[in-house]
């Protein structure tokens, strides 16, 4: 299985680990171990007196983990990039996951706002990895703004409801010359192979490992799905039947 | 003095930023400064001063998707 290479960094792992939603830090710690990730989405926070001291980080920094922190909470590209600025300086890298969704109900990406933001975003130095509708001129246009990867979204955020765009996200891979990383929606390790047998680079999950009934468990049925798609991918899919009709593996006659 | 922190207004005994982080006791990663909307380096707080009504922004590293 090939390295995935983004913005000259490899990776062995294409299941790229939210941290989101785990009911503990030794559940994400062990989950993200079992995982075999080498890049984990963080987010940021305003404090607020009476916040727990909570040293989150602590369970997640590892020498092979590859932080990758969020804009979640922004609503328009200035404040992308004052977040960007933040969490530069918070998590000491210049990788990024843009991330401006403005509806609560659906959390589906301001796709105007994360184009504009990836320009200035770049500009600026920083590795930007956009999610994103799965759009796939949006997602030309982002690749050609600079961005190092495009992630177009399966589904909702959390829906778990798995590969939605899969029609589109096959037009982005096609067309796509950076990494396509699908983020959002995958729900379980069938859809994160679905994705890896059409040629997506890597899959990034979140919910679905999270509240799992055991995180550890489900973290390492992802991996295998992972690996699997990807070995599929590699080793040359055959070809789907265009009318439904069959094609003999075994001879037909001569056995009668 | 009166400071603003993260929009609330606060009374702080702290006179440089790195007063002010110090109160707060977060961790030791993860942690960003910006006041009036402009970013503070770490490596600058202990020379920040901190002047009455300022606006202060600190953000800390929380989990996420």
């Amino acid at each position: 299985m090939s390295d995935l290479i983004i913005a000259g960094r490899a990776f062995k792992s294409r299941l790229f680990l939210g941290t989101g939603k785990f009911r503990s830090n030794a559940e994400m710690q062990a989950a993200i171990a079992a995982s075999g990730t080498e890049m984990v989405t963080v987010a940021m926070k305003r404090i607020e007196l009476g916040d727990s001291n909570d040293d989150m980080l602590a369970h997640v920094v590892r020498p092979e983990i590859q932080l990758l922190p969020n804009t979640s909470g922004v609503r328009d590209a200035e404040e992308a990039v004052f977040a960007a600025q933040m969490s530069r300086e918070a998590f000491g890298t210049p990788w990024l996951k843009l991330e401006i969704h403005p509806d609560p109900r659906y959390l589906l990406p301001d796709s105007t706002e994360t184009l504009r933001a990836t320009e200035m975003l770049v500009k600026e130095g920083f590795i930007v990895l956009p999610y994103c509708q799965a759009d796939p001129t949006l997602c030309k246009r982002l690749e050609e703004a600079g961005a190092a990867a495009v992630m177009p979204l399966g589904s909702p955020i959390g829906s778990n409801l798995g590969l939605r765009t899969r029609d589109f996200l096959r037009i982005i891979i096609e067309q796509s010359s950076v990494p396509v990383i699908v983020d959002a929606g995958i729900g379980a390790p069938s859809h994160a192979a679905e994705a890896m047998e059409m040629g997506a680079s890597a899959c990034l999950v979140n919910t679905a490992i999270a509240v799992a009934g055991n995180p550890s468990a489900m973290a390492v049925a992802f991996r295998k799905a992972v690996e699997a798609g990807r070995e599929a991918y590699e080793a040359g899919l055959g070809t789907a039947s265009l009318n439904f009709e069959a094609e003999a593996s075994s001879p037909l006659t001569a056995f009668l | 003095m009166n400071i603003f922190l993260n929009g609330k207004q606060q009374q702080t005994s702290a006179t440089t930023l790195a007063e002010l982080v110090a109160s707060l006791s977060l961790p030791a990663a993860g942690v960003a400064a910006a006041v009036e909307s402009k970013l503070v380096k770490r490596t600058e707080w202990e020379t920040f001063s901190l002047a009455e009504g300022m606006h202060v922004t600190v953000v800390r590293a929380v989990c996420g998707g």
